[in-house]
């Protein structure tokens, strides 16, 4: 990663399928990917919704787009960040979410988790912690 | 006479269901639909506003959004395009709190 | 919108010739397609088009050119994930040229 990358967060609020904005989020993730840059992803308040396991939009004929989140890996965006409070909020748990992961390359491709459930105090730092924030 | 609520948004969403499940009458219906299905979740933090209500979520809305009978707060109703359209049909008014 | 002919059968496409519907996509069309830009389908270059067709059933989107090198170099080997290879095989572009003989649409973040 080069010397004056910034560091980039994208930070989710809304459910995946009322509006366009997750979608619409990781569009611009994954676009942004490309630049080389610190990518790390924030889920609070509806949010958490878009991670949810077993998603099937047949019904309503709409894009499941959920099946893109488990290629956030391959773009190299391992920090996924999951607001705990926002999740257990909402009758929510990490078992009720899809197991993200990255294969990291310099261990012959083991598999790492990419969500981590952090504290709305931890979260307050992590975002102290960003160059720059992306808001959906 | 009875009404048939509609409820779209999320419960952390705008206040439409809490104005809903507090205007409704005893014989009146709650239907969640889109992102109004979040609302009947067990054990999320609104779920209380339900009790004692005739509840009922769309399927296909829910199934979207990745979500199954068993994560549902009891006594909730699953019905398809056509329930929905039965309990158009079955209730005097309609009443969509967007 | 246009319109590919292959085998009889005919194919709408977007501006760029991209298929409009993913479903509507067959060998025949992506030959055609290849044609058109005067490059003959091996072997080599199927090895790649049916990776990103199953790169896009799994995932939903067709990947970057930085994602699909390393992807191909894990599942084919590291002769043939790298750029020189691939652009050896579609030279308009791997992502772009060969995405498009997929039948998938155009890759995001692909301008």
């Amino acid at each position: 990663m080069p010397e004056e990358s910034k560091k980039f967060m994208y930070i989710n609020r809304k459910a995946p399928y009322g509006t366009i904005y997750a979608w619409e989020s990781l569009e611009v993730v994954l676009i942004g990917a490309a630049f080389e840059q610190d990518v790390s992803l924030a889920f609070m308040d509806d949010g958490v919704y878009q991670l949810t396991k077993g998603q099937d939009t047949t019904g309503i004929g709409m894009k499941n787009f959920s099946p893109t989140y488990s290629a956030l890996g391959d773009y190299e965006v391992t920090k996924i960040y999951v607001d705990k409070e926002s999740l257990e909020e909402r009758g929510l748990s990490l078992d009720d979410l899809q197991h993200l992961v990255w294969e990291d390359e310099d261990e012959d491709w083991a598999e790492k988790d990419s969500i981590r459930l952090v504290s709305r105090t931890e979260m307050a730092d992590i975002l102290a912690g960003q160059d720059i924030l992306f808001n959906f | 006479m009875t009404m048939l609520h509609l409820v779209n948004k999320s419960p952390f969403d705008g206040s439409s269901l809490n104005t809903a499940t507090s205007i409704m009458k005893p014989d009146d219906a709650l239907l969640l639909i889109e992102d109004g299905v979040y609302g009947a979740i067990k054990n999320n933090t609104s779920a209380a506003k339900l009790e004692g209500k005739n509840v009922s979520v769309l399927g296909p809305d829910l199934a979207a959004r990745g979500l199954s009978e068993d994560k549902l707060v009891d006594g909730v109703k699953i019905v398809d395009y056509a329930g929905f359209v039965d309990m158009v049909e079955s209730n005097d008014k309609v009443q969509s709190w967007l | 919108m246009g319109s590919i002919e292959a085998n009889g059968k005919s194919y709408e496409t977007d501006e760029e010739g991209y298929l409009a519907d993913l479903n509507s996509w067959d060998k025949d069309v992506a030959e055609v397609m290849a044609n058109i830009d005067d490059c003959e389908l091996t072997d080599n270059h199927w090895e790649v088009i049916n990776f990103l067709r199953e790169y896009y059933e799994e995932y939903q989107i067709a990947p970057a050119v930085r994602v699909l090198t390393k992807a191909i170099g894990k599942k084919l080997g590291k002769d043939k994930g790298n750029s020189k290879y691939l652009y050896e095989l579609f030279p308009y572009g791997p992502a772009k040229q060969a995405c498009k003989y997929a039948g998938l649409p155009k890759p995001t973040g692909c301008v």
